[in-house]
């Protein structure tokens, strides 16, 4: 009994600004909808807020269509999240989750149209890895930067984002581009699609994301790499001075990142798109801050963040349809949510929180990278 | 001066926390106009509490607090400044990238019609205070040029600034050099021929006996006696001070020597500035002997223990250890033949303050037996982390709730002795010791001095590097004097008078 309340202490005590941020978001969004919807035919509805939070979590979660939904969308956010997550516990900011992504789910449609027609067995996992790798190695170039030459990992991560929309737009119009479609794309990855388990495309990218979940934490809290990325991540000199390698640590740690970047564009490839063609939305790169950031960096966290940031997504569409409500008030949520986690003095006084960790540590590191800190390699 | 009403009393303070530590047991304190006041006492006895209480960062729980005799109520910092009360902390509250001026009125900025600051009406004012004070300062100096003692003094400046005429400062002695010390003195003495009160916070006995002009002893958040230097010593301070007799000497007893356990031959490295800090060094230390260096801080030893350990990379020379070339061998590597090493910084390098004290005790050997193992070795063994960390708590008395308590709670002497727990291990051929006790009491003094000994008689050899030069005097079998980057002289502990070894570390002997 006491070690149940023990335990429920422990999750509040991680948990409860999140919570609470989340809260305080709806809240506050519910005044923007209730405002807004004196500029609309029907006029001022106070109610509205209630009626479209409802549709919402109708649109989510109050059918099989819905939570299959929801668990699409949140799949590459879930592994998204672990790669942003991952490069906290290292004391970095990985902001190219979005390019790591494009690159895996670049990769994953090339080597799946090459495969198309292999059996399933053989054809999606080694479109699964390709997209791994292409994603590894697109975050080892900013981790070997950093850990060289000290280039900040915020800013080359931000001009690989962008060197890698171009550099991939360029492949599919002259190196990939499929014959007979209209416009530039890749062609049909045929039985390299990822099996579909359950009806309305519940396909093996979500167990496999969840199984991720588990692995990272493994990582981080059972071996001496983890401890060696959390270590230099908490001190680099004290890393240093017990016998680590800031350098490799920082290059391995952007590199697994990128690598589960690189898997979440892979599935969303595999188990959702089916091609790869200029302009596909790299939304999930940057949505995965902000489940990193919600989730605290922690697995399990980021695992409960990613499902609620997918809900939002499935269930946005049924919100506007029976209420009107544009699907853009998500958004407003979204930024609200990160906005009160990072001001959480806001949510404390409002909900008269006493909680023993004043400072969220992600957000320390958010802070300390954008005002530009030292390569934690240091003199060497 | 003995019979003016007192300008500070503080009746009957008691504070336990919600942990349900005693901090101040019905503490009683009187401080008079124009009086040095030391507050002696362990780690953790209560001084900072205390001080706290009365610079509005802790309310108390009982007690009374009048100054000029009148009752006051404390709520927050601005109300003790408002009162004449001045703080100055252990940890500097400065802003490094402004400058002294900037940072002396930072709150209290003299504005010229149309909200422009004034700096230069304030750096006049601050060259007045400092003039009166006996220091020289540039006030449009930034905070990150200046040394750790030039820093002290602005903050002194900013509570004299702000008319305090109570000031506290809390173990301001800690982070100074011997040098440093002797001025941050003088500049005390003035501000009391002054007419201010000012309370000493501090755990050396030497220092209070030397600048007090009363002292009172806290022992477990009690006032256990008050006393004026003349009619004490530093063995009865400290015996008051821990409760029990004490032996400020330490009984080095007969070192025997064996063969030569580390080689170090014209080792030579540069600073973070990319001067030659290291010209040339030559020594060894045997196994079973504790070699001391006396210098002046700042006169390349960090740079030799750096250099050492394998976090600085040397440009010239060798380092040899058992016989084994270590000169370019990683971290990792040195450690593995036996290496070991206390830093002079325990938050930089020695801990990391978020982890749990357990991890901290294995910190330095977080990837070998027993603690890792499994699959490829990498997998960690939280059985053994745990054990080690209850065995170490026991045999280094570190005072924990238990081993999950992240490092950062625990008082500057436990986490010192955290670092010293795990790094005296039993398998050592050398231990490197810098600065080992800077920031302890007395007791955890005698502790880790007899640890040190016990380890040189099981055989390890050590290097001691300390800014105390009586710790060096008093444990070395050894002493070399480092000056300006070189050895520049060696005493055997019998020749190494306190007055010859200071000359020859002022001067540099000849060569200087």
């Amino acid at each position: 009994m006491s070690r149940l309340r023990q335990a429920a202490r422990r999750i509040w005590r991680v948990a409860s600004i999140p919570l609470l941020a989340i809260v305080l978001a709806f809240i506050v969004a519910a005044f923007v909808i209730v405002i807004s919807s004196v500029f609309t035919s029907t006029g001022l509805d106070v109610f509205l807020p209630l009626g479209a939070y409802g549709s919402l979590l109708a649109g989510a979660f109050g059918s099989g269509t819905g939570i299959v939904n929801t668990l699409v969308a949140a799949a590459p956010l879930i592994l998204g999240g672990l790669a942003v997550g991952l490069g906290f516990k290292a004391g970095l900011f990985n902001i190219g989750v979005a390019g790591q992504f494009l690159v895996g789910a670049f990769a994953a449609a090339v080597v799946g149209a090459r495969l198309a027609d292999s059996p399933t067995v053989l054809a999606a996992p080694a479109a699964m890895v390709a997209g791994a790798l292409g994603g590894a190695a697109f975050g080892f170039i900013p981790g070997f930067l950093k850990a060289r030459t000290g280039a900040h990992e915020v800013v080359t991560t931000i001009m690989l984002n962008n060197a890698a929309v171009l550099l991939l737009t360029w492949a599919v119009n002259d190196l990939v581009r499929a014959p007979g479609f209209s416009f530039p794309r890749t062609g049909e990855i045929g039985n390299s699609a990822l099996p579909v388990l359950l009806p309305r495309n519940l396909h093996l990218g979500i167990p496999l994301a969840v199984l991720f979940v588990f692995a990272v934490r493994w990582l981080l809290d059972r071996t001496t790499i983890g401890f060696e990325i959390r270590t230099v991540g908490q001190n680099p000199n004290a890393a240093r001075y017990a016998g680590m390698r800031p350098v490799f640590v920082t290059t391995l740690t952007m590199t697994l990142s990128g690598l589960l970047a690189g898997i979440a564009g892979a599935i969303q490839m595999l188990g959702v798109i089916g091609f790869y063609a200029p302009g596909i939305t790299a939304s999930v790169g940057f949505d995965s801050i902000a489940v990193a950031l919600l989730g605290r960096s922690d697995p399990i966290g980021i695992l409960f963040a990613a499902i609620l940031f997918g809900a939002f997504r499935a269930g946005a569409p049924l919100m506007q349809i029976e209420t009107s409500v544009p699907i853009e008030i998500i958004d407003i949520i979204q930024a609200l949510v990160i906005l009160f986690l990072a001001a959480d003095l806001i949510v404390r006084r409002v909900f008269r929180v006493r909680s023993t960790k004043p400072v969220i540590s992600e957000l320390a590191t958010v802070a300390r990278t954008w005002a530009g800190g030292t390569p934690p390699g240091g003199a060497t | 001066m003995g019979d003016q009403p007192p300008v500070l009393e503080m009746r009957g303070i008691t504070k336990r926390f919600p942990t349900g530590t005693l901090a101040n047991d019905a503490i009683d304190l009187e401080v008079r106009p124009g009086e040095i006041h030391a507050l002696l006492g362990e780690n953790g006895a209560g001084k900072s509490t205390l001080m706290n209480i009365l610079y509005g960062l802790v309310t108390p729980d009982a007690g009374e607090i009048r100054i000029d005799g009148q009752p006051v109520t404390i709520h927050d910092p601005a109300d003790a400044i408002a009162r004449g009360i001045g703080m100055v902390h252990q940890h500097f509250m400065l802003i490094p990238v402004l400058a002294v001026a900037e940072n002396v009125v930072l709150g209290q900025e003299i504005v010229r019609p149309g909200g422009i600051l004034d700096l230069g009406e304030a750096a006049a004012r601050i060259n007045l205070l400092a003039k009166k004070l006996g220091f020289d300062i540039d006030p449009s100096s930034k905070i990150e040029e200046l040394s750790v003692g030039q820093q002290q003094r602005v903050e002194i400046l900013k509570a004299i600034y702000r008319n305090a005429r109570i000031l506290v400062l809390d173990e301001p002695t800690a982070v100074l050099t011997p040098q440093e010390t002797r001025e941050i003195f003088e500049v005390l003495r003035r501000l009391r021929a002054e007419g201010a009160s000012i309370i000493f916070i501090s755990h050396k006995l030497d220092e209070v006996l030397e600048i007090a002009d009363r002292i009172t002893v806290i022992r477990r958040g009690k006032v256990v006696g008050s006393r004026r230097p003349a009619e004490t010593n530093a063995n009865d301070l400290a015996e008051l001070m821990v409760g029990r007799a004490v032996s400020l000497r330490v009984d080095r007893g007969r070192s025997h020597p064996g063969a030569s356990m580390l080689e170090v031959t014209g080792l030579r490295a540069k600073n973070d500035r990319g001067q030659d800090a290291l010209q040339g060094i030559d020594l060894s230390v045997r196994a079973g002997e504790i070699v001391g260096i006396a210098g002046v801080a700042g006169n390349g030893q960090e740079e030799l223990v750096e250099a050492l350990i394998g976090l600085r990379k040397p440009t010239g020379g060798t380092i040899r250890l058992g016989g084994h070339d270590l000169t370019s061998a990683s971290v990792d590597r040195r450690r593995d033949r036996g290496m070991a090493f206390v830093p002079a910084d325990r938050h930089k390098y020695g801990l990391v303050l978020t982890y749990p004290l357990d991890d901290n005790l294995a910190l330095t050997r977080y990837g070998d037996p027993p603690f890792a193992g499994g699959f490829a070795g990498i997998i960690r063994n939280f059985r053994a982390i745990a054990e080690n960390a209850i065995r170490l708590m026991k045999e280094f008395d570190i005072r924990a709730p238990d081993p999950k308590v992240p490092a950062g709670t625990l008082s500057g002497g436990n986490q010192q002795k955290v670092v010293v727990a795990r790094e005296f291990r039993h398998d050592l051929k050398l231990l490197v010791l810098d600065q080992p006790t800077r920031g302890l009491d007395v007791g955890s003094i005698e502790f880790i001095h007899k640890q040190v000994i016990g380890r040189r008689d099981g055989g390890a050899a050590v290097l001691l590097i300390s800014a105390e030069l009586d710790e060096v005097l008093d444990l070395s079998d050894r002493v070399l004097v480092m000056f300006r980057g070189r050895i520049v002289g060696t005493f055997p502990a019998e020749e190494a008078q306190r007055e010859k070894v200071g000359l020859l570390m002022a001067t540099g002997g000849a060569r200087a």
